[in-house]
């Protein structure tokens, strides 16, 4: 039990991070998702500070300003104009099975865990163990993608998915270069955009967020 | 300067036509702006086929003959596409389907495609691979939604989603792979560049780089449409405008299939097994029969190309995977003659719609009559994808057969009969298309069928006879990822 | 060291956990009361309505079966059992060894089947009817109880329960996400089993909601007693539990009279906590409806098992 008190407190936030992973997972409403979304962000963004204050991995600094800046403040606030905009704010969605899928949700952390366990191994920093979460992370955000059938909440999962691999690149590799991380914030923040963008075309088309209308185009 | 400039003038074109876009001549700067990144590209070709590979701008970038090649290509399709939009989209204008500030998006967006996928193919950094191929994403998918109709905004959505999702698992192979450099190469700047992680690929950690590679392979394999990760394509071809198609099939795939394969030559170099190998040849002997047997269910007659793309995907990736100089000479060959000969059809397709008003297969009818070249066109372009000598796409399939026989014997069934099923298929639906009763009215533009034929044109000569620094040109490249 | 020291301060044990029962029940209704703005009541009404009972003649139906007169002894020594092998006060009792958490799970099992016969065993559509939910409810509530002794288990390298409090208390201290985790689950459990609020009404008699409640209504007098009184044993061996696994600070070791005022106020002190806290989530949540009784124990054993995966992962 050799670690260093900043090395815990990133194991408890990768715990919480999971943790909201399942919340998010089994919320029915949409803003309650929005806010476990900013504060899986803001745990994102305390863990990289952890991060970076322990090893002195400087440019970790700027990414967890980055963290704060995208993913606690601006995408949440998108995500909230685009819900009063669209006045979507009440949705609740109610199809799905949530026992069903938090034992799928186990699965998937389990496999997960399974696959980073030699991984983790290998690696000497202090954090190691968060890699399975993060990948745990990035499965459960593509099972809420399965799983919902409205168009908001399968956002929310593409960003948490995102989420997950940027807990990946700070704690399991003390980040990637200031560049690669800064194009990965562009994309994330363009796509957010597109994605609202889309969100009033597909209503002006189908008069909901319901994608099942949207699964016409199949093979005869 | 060179590279700079193959990337400086789509970009510079993207922002240009984002101010210009709905003017009367925006078609046409869009096609100069094409032609300049070819120009550049083919001073770029020359200088790396000249002087060897090299590297810009602290090593931010980098050539090769292997993505030189790449990018010769893509400037070339990208430019014969932009001639051919021309006519298309003021067609699409006059028919009323898109309004001007729709082509300012096309015409940005078609510039911005390009950059992105440019940088693909240029830069050394891995991590920058995956922003410029999540950009080319991005810029793509208003190209699908570009008619709003309740069809082209289902595709658009499951192209962003399937193709988001996908893109992220290859995030985290990349994740994975830096994790593994990091301990060679030490952390910081140069543990992601591709130069650096080819020289040391001896040293890196075999068991994260496999998982990485099958994250990878799974994220860019999503992209380049392999089944069962397919999904998105035929909905996304079929309900874009048609020059996106024509990009999407000849290009992007090609694109994401490159950072498969360079992902490949890092994970061989790690494991010394055929780990990275048989995964890409069992993902593209899948989508080759898989794919075969939908064409002949298809209506759509860009649904069907499409389904023929990722059967021609199939066979690169299979070629890729089998490895060694003539599979990976008969993979880049290949990759060369579907780019151009499926670029061409979907010209012609394109032409076809607007002359029948239709895009399902049981309306059109009878093209050659009303318009003799779009008939032949497509019937030679049809003849030049199935396969059928003289045509460049029956060598590199010979070659990729006669390869699997002699070293994967048991793969040869497979690819045999899925080619003959998929003859079968496309056979028998172009040719009513092409012969019969008329059912085609003029187009209101005269079409661009320059393009259509240069490509059959290129095709067919690569199919009789390749020039001896062409083969060279392969063969330096094929050596790289070999 | 002789055994009698340890006897006796097992002895002092049992007989406290008994005694103290009610109180602890006392203690949280009387918390409830100040929640919700009423006047409260004695803290120590629970005693008083036991021996009111106490002194009732009992009315048993006539069709009852041995068993049904049986069962209230049966529960009641279950869970004086429990209560007397669970470290309270001190570690390393002569009873520790039979401390083992599967044992002490299978106790409370045990308790929950005969309560379960006897409720069917009138016949009375309400008996089934309280046994058939709480059947429902332990089915989903063990499983995640396991879980949650796991992960404690796992980070001590043993299932005795002394041998587990014995690690947590004395050592260095380190953050452990798992047993954050575990303990949340644990919450929801002890919430479960010992019909409190989000699952179900202790002082309600609505039969579209009760559960425990229906499963007594056909006792009376000294069964009733004898039942009311082991769940509120049920109640302070849980918390003891719980301060076992999470909060293990302040317990003696058998025989060390030294260190037994200190355990004694350390244990007023945190079941005092534990029982305002109990209170105010009573207050704070609305019970669910009863479909939605599996939905919060699959999110408990959910946890339970998140914490015992992340065990794994993040042993360093």
């Amino acid at each position: 039990m050799g670690t260093s008190l900043a090395g815990q407190m990133v194991n408890l936030l990768a715990a919480f991070l999971l943790l909201v992973a399942f919340a998010m997972l089994s919320q029915r409403r949409v803003l309650s998702l929005v806010r476990l979304f900013a504060w899986q962000g803001a745990a994102l963004a305390a863990s990289t500070l952890l991060v970076a204050y322990s090893t002195g991995q400087n440019h970790l600094y700027y990414s967890a300003a980055l963290a704060v800046a995208l993913k606690v403040i601006l995408i949440p606030w998108v995500l909230h104009r685009l819900i009063d905009r669209l006045d979507v704010r009440w949705d609740i969605e109610t199809p799905i099975n949530i026992p069903t899928t938090m034992l799928v949700g186990i699965a998937l952390v389990i496999f997960a865990f399974a696959l980073a366990t030699p991984i983790s191994e290998m690696s000497s920093t202090i954090t190691r163990g968060t890699l399975g979460i993060a990948l745990a992370c990035v499965l459960l955000s593509f099972l809420m993608m399965i799983v919902r059938r409205k168009a908001i909440p399968q956002v929310i999962g593409f960003l948490a998915m995102e989420n997950g691999l940027f807990f990946a690149a700070t704690s399991a590799t003390h980040g990637m270069p200031l560049v690669v991380e800064l194009g990965v914030a562009l994309d994330v923040l363009v796509g957010t955009f597109i994605f609202g963008i889309f969100f009033f075309h597909i209503r002006e088309q189908f008069d909901s967020l319901d994608i099942r209308h949207m699964e016409k185009l199949k093979e005869d | 300067m060179e590279l700079l400039s193959v990337l400086a003038f789509p970009l510079l074109g993207g922002i240009l036509l984002g101010v210009f876009g709905h003017r009367r001549w925006a078609p046409e700067l869009n096609a100069a702006m094409s032609l300049a990144t070819l120009l550049a590209a083919g001073a770029l070709t020359v200088r790396v086929i000249e002087e060897g590979p090299t590297t810009v701008l602290e090593e931010q970038f980098f050539v090769d003959p292997f993505n030189v090649f790449l990018v010769a290509l893509t400037a070339f399709v990208g430019f014969t596409t932009a001639l051919f939009s021309r006519p298309y989209m003021r067609t699409e204008e006059h028919a009323g389907r898109l309004s001007a500030g729709r082509l300012r998006l096309y015409h940005s967006m078609y510039q911005l495609f390009s950059f992105t996928m440019l940088l693909c193919l240029l830069t050394n950094n891995v991590g920058i691979l995956w922003v410029a191929m999540e950009g080319a994403t991005l810029s793509t998918v208003l190209l699908v939604s570009l008619y709003r109709t309740p069809q082209s905004l289902e595709a658009a959505w499951k192209y962003f989603i399937l193709c988001g999702v996908g893109i992220a698992q290859a995030l985290f192979g990349t994740i994975l792979l830096y994790f593994a450099a990091e301990k060679v190469l030490g952390a910081g700047g140069t543990a992601l560049l591709w130069t650096h992680l080819h020289e040391v690929r001896g040293e890196l950690e075999p068991t994260v780089v496999s998982l990485a590679f099958v994250f990878l392979l799974v994220g860019y394999g999503t992209k380049v449409g392999l089944v069962p990760l397919h999904n998105w394509l035929p909905d996304a071809h079929a309900e874009g405008p048609t020059p996106v198609s024509a990009v999407l099939s000849g290009l992007l795939l090609n694109v994401a299939l490159y950072a498969v394969v360079r992902s490949k030559v890092l994970v061989d170099g790690a494991l010394e097994t055929g780990f990275s190998g048989n995964l890409m040849m069992g993902f593209g002997l899948l989508s080759v029969v898989v794919a075969a047997f939908f064409l002949s269910r298809q209506r759509d007659v860009k649904r069907m190309f499409a389904y023929s793309s990722i059967e021609h995907m199939g066979i690169m990736t299979f070629a890729f995977g089998m490895g060694g100089p003539v599979a990976a000479f008969a993979g880049l060959l290949h990759m060369t003659v579907h780019s151009l000969t499926k670029s061409a059809i979907f010209f012609t397709v394109g032409h076809a719609a607007h002359a029948t008003g239709t895009q399902s297969m049981d309306a059109i009818r009878g093209l050659i009559r009303q318009s003799p070249t779009i008939g032949w066109g497509l019937a030679l372009g049809s003849i030049a994808i199935l396969g059928m000598p003289p045509f460049g796409v029956f060598t590199s399939e010979f070659m990729v057969l006669t390869t699997a026989m002699h070293e994967h014997s048991w793969a040869t069934p497979f690819l045999l009969v899925a080619l003959g099923v998929a003859f079968a298929a496309v056979f028998g639906k172009v040719q009513p298309m092409i012969f019969g009763e008329t059912t085609a009215r003029p187009l209101p533009h005269p079409p661009a069928l320059v393009p259509v034929f240069v490509h059959l044109a290129v095709v067919l000569m690569l199919g009789l006879y390749i020039p001896p620094y062409l083969v060279d040109w392969y063969r330096q490249a094929a050596a790289l990822i070999g | 060291m002789t055994q009698a020291p340890t006897i006796a301060f097992q002895i002092f044990q049992s007989i406290l956990v008994v005694l103290a029962a009610p109180l602890l029940m006392g203690w949280v209704n009387q918390c409830r009361a100040w929640l919700q703005n009423r006047s409260a009541p004695s803290i120590l009404l629970p005693y008083y309505t036991l021996a009111k009972l106490f002194h009732k003649d009992a009315v048993i139906a006539e069709h009852a079966s041995p068993l049904f007169r049986l069962t209230p002894y049966i529960l009641f020594g279950c869970m004086w059992l429990a209560g007397g092998i669970v470290p309270v006060l001190a570690t390393a009792l002569p009873f520790a060894p039979a401390a083992d958490i599967i044992a002490l799970v299978a106790v409370f099992a045990l308790a929950r089947v005969f309560a379960a016969l006897a409720a069917m065993d009138i016949g009375t559509s309400f008996g089934g009817l309280g046994a058939r939910r709480e059947m429902l409810i332990g089915f989903l509530a063990e499983p995640a109880m396991l879980m949650t002794l796991f992960t404690a288990a796992f980070i001590s390298g043993s299932t005795q329960l002394t041998t587990i409090v014995d690690v947590l208390a004395h050592r260095q201290f380190v953050i452990q996400p798992s047993l954050a985790f575990a303990a949340v689950a644990f919450l929801m459990v002890l919430l479960a089993e010992n019909a409190r609020i989000p699952i179900d009404n202790p002082t309600t008699h609505l039969e579209l909601t009760m559960v425990h409640e229906a499963m007594i209504l056909e006792y009376s007098a000294r069964h009733l007693a004898l039942i009311e009184w082991g769940a509120a044993i049920k109640l302070f061996a849980y918390m003891t539990i719980g301060f076992a696994l999470f909060a293990p600070w302040g317990i003696a070791t058998a025989g060390d009279w030294a260190g037994l005022p200190l355990a004694i106020a350390a244990l007023v002190a945190k079941l005092a906590v534990a029982g305002a806290g109990l209170a105010l989530i009573e207050t704070v949540s609305a019970k669910f409806r009863l479909f939605r009784a599996p939905e919060f124990l699959s999110t408990a054993f959910l946890l339970a098992v998140l914490g015992m995966l992340t065990h794994f992962l993040l042993r360093t």
